[in-house]
């Protein structure tokens, strides 16, 4: 079962329609047996790039190399790639099983071959009771399951993922999400995963890409995006952030009173804006504090205290819920930061 | 609650006996007429035993279901692969092919066979003079009826993505289309094709200003000496037309567009 992957190289890929240039210079390295999740806004070019890997587009300049082999004019039907697309796309005329099977079909394998192949894929996704169903007697996340078996089937050089999640509802996207994950593992695909939800690319890639406008802004481990984002969009994008003014003074940042270390990529120098995560903002009851709460939304284990700063710019702190005893609107409060590296972009960017 | 209910009954088929009635009268009249004995009294089924016996009617109607079969084909051939192609090709000439399919509706037929001399010098040339050679009119002519029916079962697949995943699975064009798509708008090929039959063997207009023979110009001919004989005929075109889009019906609805079995759709509406 276990496949050595291979590598995929993007270089420079730019795809252009009209006046858009819904790929810019887009240049990925993916490691063999790796998977990397392209996160991006919706029409940031991510799923352009999947699908000009694909082949189900073509790219206006640039190469995308498979196994160091140039695949721009190889068509998508010999591209050896599995796909599983955003839309529920088993074909409803075929039993789960033949879905499966229809690939392997046209690489010419018996009969008994391809069913024994199928069903094993099936067993891989937990759906073997299902064989003989039809798509429509599926729900949605089985659906995406079979869709990922038949995908998987045909031993494909590469895995694409076009959002496979997306319309499915939050439970079973997070089910199908590890589901994806462990299936992938197992297999030891190359994988791309382009998705709009940052939590799911943070949970399952090995690398996650940040993309907008048709660039890549940042490419590292989920962690490292999340902690040290590379640029005010990446920070702005992969988790939620406060705003906070600062002063940058001989590298370190000075705000709520507090000095701490600013981050490789802020400003040199003067004043800007400091992104801070809600988690990292530290709120204390403090009748002498010059912020005060004004709500208070209880998420179950966490809460989001918003605060107005003494400014009247506001600030969320993500605080469990078992420490929001005493935090009401309207109460004073001292908000703080914890200590850590900052990214203190100038004022007016947009991120 | 229920005497409303009742009197709803009562009513549907009150109407389903007047348009029976209404519709079944002139058929009943005809079988009537064709089996009358017009010479001696009685019943005979000469004018039946005609269809098959009468030379000129015989040939006429093989004609007729040849051109119905060559017709089908043709269209199909034609519209199929055109219609996926600019569905997934070419959207932005939707609207135009749309357009030129319509087009015959609205063109009468007299215009088209003026139109057409010029074409069928060129035609007859190559193929020979043969009633067949309609084929290429009646292609043209039945495209608004197909495109329609072809049409309704193309937007109710989600195509695109079909044809994707056919295609990333390792399909080529004619794969994806004979495997993935004609499967899934079977209903709609199946009504293109009854849909297209029926015009073809109702055609008079162009066969007779066009001096060719089918089963219409035939009847029209035959009628003029031989009223029961013409009529048997007319009634076999009736029933046979009608027995086809029962079928068409029957099938359709038995069928799910996507193509499983009765026993799933049963087992599918078993599910909430």
């Amino acid at each position: 079962m276990t496949r050595n992957g291979v590598a995929v190289d993007f270089t420079d890929v730019t795809r252009v329609y009209g006046a858009v240039r819904a790929l810019d210079g887009f240049t990925l390295h993916i490691e063999p047996g790796e998977m990397v999740a392209l996160l991006g806004p919706s029409g940031c070019g991510k799923t352009t790039a999947l699908r000009i890997l694909a082949g189900l587009d073509e790219q206006t300049s640039g190469t995308v190399a498979v196994d160091g082999h140039d695949v721009t004019d190889v068509p998508p039907n010999k591209r050896d790639m599995g796909m599983v697309f955003q839309a529920y796309s088993l074909f409803p005329h075929l039993t789960v099983l033949d879905n499966v099977a229809f690939g392997l079909k046209l690489r010419g394998k018996a009969r008994r071959e391809r069913t024994d192949l199928a069903a094993d894929m099936l067993d891989l996704v937990g759906l073997s009771e299902h064989k003989q169903k039809y798509a429509s007697q599926l729900s949605g996340g089985q659906q995406q399951r079979v869709a990922l078996a038949r995908a998987l089937a045909i031993q494909p050089r590469v895995l694409l993922l076009d959002e496979p999640l997306s319309a499915l509802d939050a439970k079973v996207r997070v089910q199908l999400r590890d589901e994806i994950r462990r299936v992938q593992l197992e297999v030891g695909t190359t994988t791309l995963f382009v998705t709009h939800d940052q939590e799911e690319a943070l949970a399952v890639a090995d690398r996650v890409g940040v993309v907008n406008e048709g660039r890549l802004e940042q490419v590292a481990a989920p962690a490292d995006v999340y902690a040290h984002p590379a640029t005010p969009f990446v920070a702005e994008f992969v988790g939620l952030n406060n705003k906070v003014s600062a002063q940058v003074v001989d590298g370190r940042a000075h705000l709520l009173g507090m000095s701490m270390p600013a981050a490789r990529g802020s400003i040199g120098s003067g004043s800007g804006v400091a992104l801070v995560r809600p988690e990292s903002v530290t709120v204390t009851a403090d009748p002498a504090g010059a912020a005060s709460v004004t709500s208070v939304a209880f998420l179950g284990p966490i809460s989001l205290v918003h605060c107005a700063l003494a400014d009247g710019s506001p600030i969320v702190a993500q605080v469990g819920s078992a420490h929001t005893t005493g935090l009401a609107p309207g109460v004073q409060v001292t908000v703080g930061v914890e200590p850590a590296e900052l990214l203190v972009v100038p004022a007016a960017a947009k991120p | 609650m229920i005497s409303s209910r009742l009197r709803g009954r009562i009513g549907r088929g009150l109407l389903l006996a007047l348009f029976a009635a209404f519709f079944l009268f002139p058929l009943y009249a005809m079988a009537d007429f064709s089996t009358r004995n017009l010479i001696q009294g009685g019943r005979t089924l000469q004018a039946w035993m005609n269809l098959v016996q009468n030379e000129m009617l015989y040939r006429a109607i093989i004609v007729s279901l040849l051109l119905a079969v060559f017709t089908v084909v043709l269209m199909l051939v034609l519209l199929v692969p055109t219609m996926i192609w600019v569905r997934l090709r070419a959207p932005w000439g939707r609207r135009l092919v749309e357009f030129l399919c319509l087009l015959p509706l609205t063109i009468p037929a007299l215009v088209i066979v003026v139109g057409l001399r010029n074409v069928y010098l060129w035609v007859v040339y190559f193929f020979g003079e043969s009633a067949l050679t309609l084929t290429f009119v009646y292609t043209v002519l039945v495209l608004p009826f197909a495109y329609r029916s072809l049409d309704a079962a193309l937007s109710a697949i989600d195509l695109k993505t079909l044809a994707e995943a056919a295609r990333s699975l390792g399909a080529g064009w004619t794969t994806t289309i004979l495997r993935v798509v004609v499967p899934n708008i079977w209903s709609g090929i199946l009504s293109a094709a009854f849909i297209s039959i029926a015009v073809v063997l109702g055609e008079y207009t162009i066969a007779s200003l066009s001096g060719y023979q089918n089963l219409q110009v035939v009847i029209v001919a035959i009628g003029k000496t031989d009223g029961p004989t013409s009529v048997a005929a007319s009634l076999a075109t009736l029933v046979f037309g009608f027995m086809l889009l029962l079928v068409l019906s029957l099938v359709t609805r038995g069928r799910r567009p996507g193509g499983a079995s009765i026993a799933s759709t049963a087992a599918q509406k078993g599910r909430p």
